[in-house]
């Protein structure tokens, strides 16, 4: 019974954080975007424009939620929901600092890496269920996609997992040694590029591609629906950047206690803005460029650390 | 090549279409027959002119004008090609063979005047909706919602 | 866009397995189709097997209004052509009446036609190259692009007051002379210029992905150019060195020292690196003008305020961005043409569509119609 409150008050605050992390992360992407493209960025709402995105989620709470006719109406209303419940859940294994991570499980490395991938069928039925051409193919793309990049992103995270010798995220942060970030070097790079990759984002945002298939599997969403796609992708952002702090980058090392806290949140605003970065210089791949990427160049060098660190190991 | 060579580079290769030629407005002017447009199309095309740069009519009230403006470009010269079309029968040889360039200009020919290009591929309306009634550049083409400028001069 | 699920075409292919090619209408209103153009889509998978453009969404009939409309009036109306470059149809029509009518034009009208021409060529470029970017994704490109376009625009505002449709140039010269200090601006915004676009080239051409998206991407060859009358930037980027501007010379471009970029291997690429170089090429002829630019009349003397032109035909062209922009004018001796033919560059290019989107997958097909840059106020007229 207490597992169950425990879980309620867990969702909630989940919930609330990223929403709080997508209010900051559309901000952040709006200053740091606007930076890059010589531009101010928001800064009339609030204090340099911190109330813009709030600005922007009352007006899309109180836009007409709009269901087209050819929709297959219920899969189209639950499909945000089915991209953003396991995005959110993938929050909960995340280790906040040694010891500690909201739901403390002995697999929770496989429950990070397995549970987002739900995420594709939300993204599946929210195209397919548009009753859409453009949605449909940016289903398709997105399920394809996100399939291919699950591959490259274990592969990258086991390098980690073989060093720590654990797949309990708690432990695996207390046992981080500073020589790792050298020797998971590749895997780290491997994991931001497929992590991006799973997110849906650029350059890598082929299911959304606004040029081509307009905004592809939420191409027919409205108002609050399509506020919940929205904070899905910074969500995905935020669990992937904590993610990665914890696992490639220590946590909080070097420091402990509230200050770890405050350096793995630090590290990962700064993989962040690394991704938004990534997201406001590149060209978008092409779907075939996107499967060569992953296929012969990402999955090789995951292999290649993996076999590297396997090599370590031992002698340790 | 300036316009009298061309001139005389036409007579010597084609004296049948020697006769036809003028010049106006520093242009060389090549005015034939209908029977004949085709065929001194190709004649020009086999003479250099491997460009087309436009096709367009012109509503002469008893008739209509097709002007061809063609391009050589290794010899640097142009030439219109022009025919008369009758009224009462618009209709005219294609020049797609020639040159896929006049596909979608004789397409806005015929969608403007009404002139249908024979052997043309694809012979529709491009500009104006399918269903659009009369060919708005032609001199008689009325339509009520036309407003004449008032005339200031 | 809902998908009409009756109207998709069932076939089978030869193991009798049901194969659905799915029909996708792209525009009239889409962000990739550069103003309102349809293209009507079959795809197979990702793969476009056939793509029909559909144009005349933005017809207003600016061929039948010149009809009625005198001489003057009429310019106005080709600023609406090609409205990302508004000067060239301009000057292609000036021309036209000019010849029609016999107008001499004073050489410092001629310098003036020729800056802001070249100006605009810099302007609708950064335009097209910009889009380029934003059809592949890179929206940050597409703000660079935008950056050097605003700076020409700057420039056209104080020269004429306007920031898009500029009616400028005037049969007999151009509508005033410019502003004092103005060709000082000009020669400063020029001189930053090239180093700008070397940036936006090393930004955008010089990425990876952003080579891999645009190599390779419909190929033109020069047979297909020049039977299909492509011209501009999409006829040189097949190898085709056509430029007006050199080939048939006008103006006073004899005067001025310049190349002609060409391409090799006739793909979006090259298309779009044709544009940038020639950008380049426009600040070279910019700044030759403006150190050749002498005072002077701006007008041609003793114009009629009302032109009657002699009855007959005339036929001019300018070299624009978008490649050989003709006006042919019929007059019948009164003060009103009695025909006005634009030919349009992006009207002939843009029918290059359906030979060169086949067998490219739909992320290409919007790389491929922003090579083309269709303007369609010049398209559809």
């Amino acid at each position: 019974m207490s597992g169950l409150l425990w879980g309620m008050l867990f969702g909630l605050l989940a919930g609330t954080a990223i929403a709080l992390a997508a209010l900051f992360g559309v901000w952040w992407e709006r200053k740091v975007a606007g930076r890059i493209q010589m531009r101010f960025g928001p800064q009339e709402a609030g204090p340099a424009g911190l109330l813009q995105t709030l600005a922007d989620t009352i007006k899309l709470v109180l836009k007409e939620d709009i269901t087209p006719r050819l929709a297959d109406k219920r899969l189209f209303r639950v499909a945000p929901l089915v991209v953003f419940t396991p995005v959110a859940m993938s929050l909960a294994v995340i280790p906040f600092a040694k010891g500690w991570a909201p739901l403390d499980t002995s697999v929770g490395v496989l429950f990070f890496l397995a549970v987002p991938s739900i995420s594709v069928l939300g993204i599946l039925l929210g195209g397919w269920a548009s009753g859409n051409s453009y949605a449909t193919l940016g289903g398709m793309r997105g399920a394809a996609q996100m399939v291919s990049y699950e591959v490259p992103r274990t592969l990258a995270v086991l390098s980690v997992v073989v060093l720590a010798g654990t797949l309990r995220p708690t432990l695996l942060l207390g046992r981080f040694q500073w020589w790792w970030l050298i020797a998971t070097f590749a895997g780290f790079v491997v994991y931001l590029i497929s992590s991006i990759a799973e997110m849906n984002r650029g350059p890598f945002d082929l299911a959304e591609a606004e040029s081509e298939l307009v905004a592809g599997y939420f191409a027919d969403y409205s108002g609050i629906r399509w506020a919940v796609f929205m904070m899905t992708e910074y969500g995905s952002v935020l669990a992937a950047s904590l993610f990665g702090a914890a696992t490639f980058l220590g946590g909080g090392w070097p420091f402990g206690g509230l200050l770890g806290v405050v350096a793995l949140l630090v590290k990962a605003v700064l993989i962040t803005t690394l991704i938004i970065w990534v997201k406001w210089t590149l060209p978008r791949m092409r779907a075939d460029q996107l499967m060569r990427l992953c296929w012969t160049v990402l999955t090789p060098i995951a292999l290649v650390q993996l076999l590297i660190v396997g090599a370590v190991v031992p002698w340790l | 090549m300036n316009i009298d060579e061309l001139r005389e580079h036409l007579c010597a290769t084609y004296p049948d279409l020697c006769p036809l030629f003028s010049i106006e407005f520093g242009d060389g002017v090549l005015i034939v027959d209908r029977g004949r447009y085709w065929s001194a199309a190709k004649d020009l095309r086999d003479l250099g002119f491997d460009r087309l740069g436009m096709i367009t009519a012109v509503d002469g009230i008893d008739d209509f004008e097709i002007v061809a403006r063609l391009t050589a470009r290794e010899i640097g010269a142009h030439i219109f090609l022009k025919t008369h079309v009758p009224r009462d029968e618009p209709a005219i040889e294609t020049l797609t063979d020639l040159w896929p360039a006049a596909d979608w200009q004789e397409r806005e020919v015929y969608d403007m005047f009404g002139i249908s290009f024979r052997g043309h591929p694809d012979m529709r309306r491009i500009l104006l909706p399918d269903d659009w009634v009369g060919h708005p550049l032609r001199k008689d083409y009325r339509d009520e919602r036309i407003i004449r400028r008032p005339d200031y001069i | 866009m809902a998908i009409d699920i009756e109207s998709r075409t069932s076939v089978y292919d030869e193991e009798g397995r049901a194969v659905e090619e799915l029909v996708l209408n792209v525009g009239p209103s889409h962000p990739s189709t550069h103003g309102v153009c349809r293209i009507i889509a079959h795809l197979d998978g990702e793969v476009v097997t056939k793509a029909e453009p559909v144009i005349g969404y933005l017809h207003r009939g600016i061929e039948k209004m010149a009809e009625n409309r005198t001489y003057l009036q009429i310019v106005p109306l080709t600023d609406r052509l090609d409205y990302v470059g508004s000067m060239y149809a301009n000057w292609a029509y000036c021309r036209a009446v000019e010849r029609l009518a016999g107008i001499g034009v004073p050489e410092r009208a001629e310098y003036l036609r020729v800056i802001t021409c070249e100006l605009q060529r810099v302007a609708s470029h950064m335009m097209s190259i910009g889009s380029t970017g934003a059809d592949t994704g890179a929206f940050t490109m597409f703000v660079y692009a935008f950056d050097v376009r605003e700076r020409v625009i700057e420039l056209f505002e104080a020269l004429t007051g306007s920031r898009l449709t500029y009616n400028y140039v005037r049969p007999g010269g151009v509508a005033a002379d410019a502003p004092e200090g103005w060709l000082d601006d000009v020669r400063r915004v020029v001189g930053q210029m090239p180093a700008r676009l070397t940036e936006l080239d090393r930004l955008f051409f010089g990425n990876t992905i952003a080579r891999g998206r645009l190599k390779g991407i419909g190929v033109l060859d020069v047979p297909t150019a020049i039977a299909w009358g492509a011209s501009g930037p999409v006829a040189r980027g097949s190898g085709v060195g056509w430029d007006l501007r050199k080939s048939d010379t006008y103006s006073l471009y004899p005067r001025f020292d310049f190349d002609v970029p060409v391409g090799e291997r006739g793909d979006a690429y090259d298309r779009a690196r044709v544009r940038l170089w020639e950008s380049v090429e426009s600040c070279r002829i910019i700044e030759q003008a403006l150190d050749q630019i002498e005072p002077g009349h701006v007008k041609a003397p003793g114009l009629p305020r009302l032109l009657k032109p002699r009855p007959g035909d005339a036929y001019d062209h300018i070299e624009s961005a978008r490649g050989s922009l003709g006006i042919y004018l019929v007059s019948d001796g009164s003060p009103r043409p009695y025909r006005m033919k634009v030919r349009s560059p992006a009207f002939c290019n843009l029918a290059l569509l359906p030979l060169l989107a086949p067998g490219h997958t739909m992320s290409d097909l919007v790389v491929i119609l922003g090579s083309l840059d269709p303007v369609f106020g010049e398209v559809d007229r």
